[in-house]
């Protein structure tokens, strides 16, 4: 279905063309291959690069394209609608290249054009394998020698690992809390990381997700981002614009997912017409539409608080809480409209469904996302 | 180098495409107008050659007022300029009136290497490129898959059923590629805004000195006077098998001359 958007410029309207044109003649026709054998698409994303498409949201002056996050996240939207994974890949790019962008000094910026161009694919890694949402009591160790940073413990569920060139490591160089915690942007070749063997997940299976090993990595201490101790509060802004782009992620999913439905319960005949004519699926698909509007209404209105220099962490919050919900719920419709050809490959919304259920965890589970929202409700 | 790119807007190959009742011309109206497809080839050759030779390349576009559009686009994946050839007395014009204009415009480019696609999708004539190259008195090396460019020397693989021919030339030239030459790089963000901002220089049939009467449907060497739909298909022949399907397949297929 082609969504009505109303877009701050005429260069977003040309962008989002872009974005489609990619979507529809370079990521649709590889999804479900490259998901089959668990292959990362890294020339697809170096294709995304090249377009301009992996940096939208950082300044011109850095390699980006200065593109509001409105605008930025439906051209995740659209790239989501056609192959979830390379949607994330971008996402958590985006978010990989924000501590430097945000945070770092003019010499580490620097750095910022071969991250933004796409020639480098970035990680982010806070999750360790003892707790992910108590993000502020992890224990990988980071402690000064001379002019490095050596590094030690091990990160999981890391989006990336394997295939990043760059790693984001949110690592302890003080004491117990929030406080002592740093964040380091490591080459992926350094000595003393190393990737572990891939997670073998329900879905995203073309997006590998490992966990890393540290072994006294030596990282530079130039490769300090925003000075020590000030790694959670990096990684929890980080973590604000993450939650908006899986909230978009999560539309353009369950939109994927409602089109199909859609066009199949049109075209399956079913006691002498076609089956969206009984109203108790013709329902059901009236309710996912109607979801899929709000949700993306609602990541809109936060995107656009972030956009005018508003806080906006608890609407991300909903944003993502609601969107990914939404998608579990539209996509697990979708094969239900589909019958006995939904719970089969032959047709995608089995992967829809089975892809919607890591969006409610990540970048903070949902539960995380309640405890945002209801501890915001309660300090009033 | 100075290369000029030929481009032309065509109605989408992969949606429904249709001749005007009328004037049984192209209906470009309400058709979706995209750049023909093989001319994306020629554009990423171009630019090729010019990232490695450096030089300037220019699109070339005959069409109306709409192809606007298509030189817009061609124009982001990465050329100079772009020449717009303009009037509404072209409406109808057979391919040596075509390659008249567009000669004409060539003629004041000054380009050392010409490249167009192989053939258009909607008129698929396929001679454009060495009617150009006979008018312009040059070189025309068509259908290439492979184009090598050393100095003022052109070496060109041109495809055939068989296999391939190696054929050289000087420049200037005309070259016309099919799609197995290169892999046509997507326009960027980037490119799209810069697109904006190149300029396109319109051409009338009086700024190229050609005269209406030679073009359109007056100078036309050929005319289409009537057009009509291919017929669906029809449903073919069913053998059911009765003992006997293996037999009736085969004298099916005896029949049809496929064994």
């Amino acid at each position: 279905m082609t969504v009505d958007r109303i877009l701050p410029t005429d260069e977003a309207h040309d962008l989002l063309d872009l974005a489609t044109e990619l979507a529809d003649r370079e990521l649709a026709p590889k999804a479900a291959g490259f998901e089959e054998r668990a292959e990362f698409p890294r020339d697809v994303l170096r294709t995304l690069g090249r377009a301009g498409l992996l940096g939208l949201p950082y300044p011109e002056e850095h390699g980006g394209a200065a593109q509001p996050y409105e605008v930025y996240l439906q051209v995740l939207e659209i790239l989501a609608s056609r192959w979830l994974a390379v949607a994330e890949a971008v996402s958590v790019h985006t978010l990989s290249c924000y501590p430097v962008a945000a945070f770092g000094n003019d010499e580490q910026r620097k750095l910022l054009p071969d991250m933004l161009g796409g020639d480098l694919l970035g990680a982010y890694c806070l999750s360790e394998p003892q707790g992910g949402s108590d993000a502020a009591a992890l224990s990988t160790r980071a402690v000064r020698d001379g002019d490095a940073y050596v590094v030690s413990g091990t990160k999981a569920w890391i989006t990336h690992a394997r295939v990043a060139d760059f790693y984001n490591i949110f690592c302890r160089t003080g004491g117990p809390g929030p406080k002592g915690i740093s964040c380091l942007l490591a080459d992926a070749g350094t000595a003393g990381i190393t990737p572990q063997a891939a997670e073998r997940t329900m879905g995203l299976r073309a997006s590998p997700v490992a966990q890393l090993a540290f072994d006294e990595a030596r990282v530079p201490a130039d490769r300090l981002i925003g000075g020590e101790g000030v790694g959670f509060t990096i990684a929890m802004s980080a973590l604000d614009s993450g939650r908006l782009g899986i909230a978009a992620c999560a539309v353009g999913l369950a939109q994927a997912a409602l089109d199909y439905a859609v066009g199949y319960a049109r075209e399956r005949q079913q006691f002498g017409r076609a089956i969206i004519d009984f109203q108790g699926l013709g329902f059901t698909l009236a309710d996912a539409a109607t979801q899929i509007s709000a949700a993306r209404a609602l990541t809109l209105a936060a995107a656009r608080l972030r956009d005018a220099g508003r806080p906006y962490s608890i609407e991300a919050a909903k944003a993502k809480l609601f969107a990914t919900d939404m998608a579990m719920r539209v996509t697990t419709d979708a094969v239900q409209v589909l019958g006995g050809a939904g719970y089969v490959a032959d047709h995608p919304v089995e992967r829809y469904m089975r892809e919607a259920k890591v969006l409610q965890i990540v970048e903070g589970t949902n539960q995380i996302q309640r405890v945002v929202i209801s501890r915001a409700l309660a300090k009033g | 180098m100075n290369i000029v790119v030929l481009v032309k807007q065509v109605p989408d190959s992969g949606a429904d495409r249709n001749l005007r009742n009328d004037d049984n011309t192209v209906d470009r109206g309400s058709a979706n107008n995209v750049i023909n497809e093989m001319d994306e080839y020629a554009i990423e050759e171009a630019l090729k050659i010019k990232e490695a030779h450096g030089g300037e390349v220019t699109i070339l576009t005959m069409g109306p007022d709409r192809a606007t559009e298509s030189i817009r686009k061609a124009l982001s994946m990465g050329p100079d300029k772009a020449v717009h050839v303009v009037d509404d007395a072209l409406h109808g014009s057979c391919a040596v009136a075509t390659s008249k204009v567009l000669a004409a415009a060539l003629g004041q480019l000054n380009a050392d290497l010409v490249i167009c696609g192989a053939e258009s999708t909607d008129g698929r004539v396929q001679v454009m490129p060495h009617m150009i190259a006979e008018r312009l008195g040059v070189a025309a090396l068509t259908g290439a898959r492979k184009l090598t460019v050393d100095g003022g020397t052109l070496t060109v693989e041109r495809q055939t059923e068989e296999g391939y021919e190696v054929i050289t030339a000087a420049t200037p030239a005309v070259v016309s590629v099919w799609d197995t030459i290169n892999e046509p790089r997507y326009p960027s963000f980037k490119g799209i805004m810069a697109a904006k901002k190149k300029p396109v220089q319109t051409l009338s049939l009086a700024d190229l000195g050609v005269a209406p009467t030679e073009v359109g449907f007056d100078g036309a060497t050929s005319a289409v006077v009537e057009h009509s739909k291919r017929p669906p298909r029809s449903g073919g022949a069913k053998i059911t098998d009765e003992g006997e399907g293996g037999v009736k397949l085969v004298e099916f297929l005896a029949t049809e001359k496929f064994v």
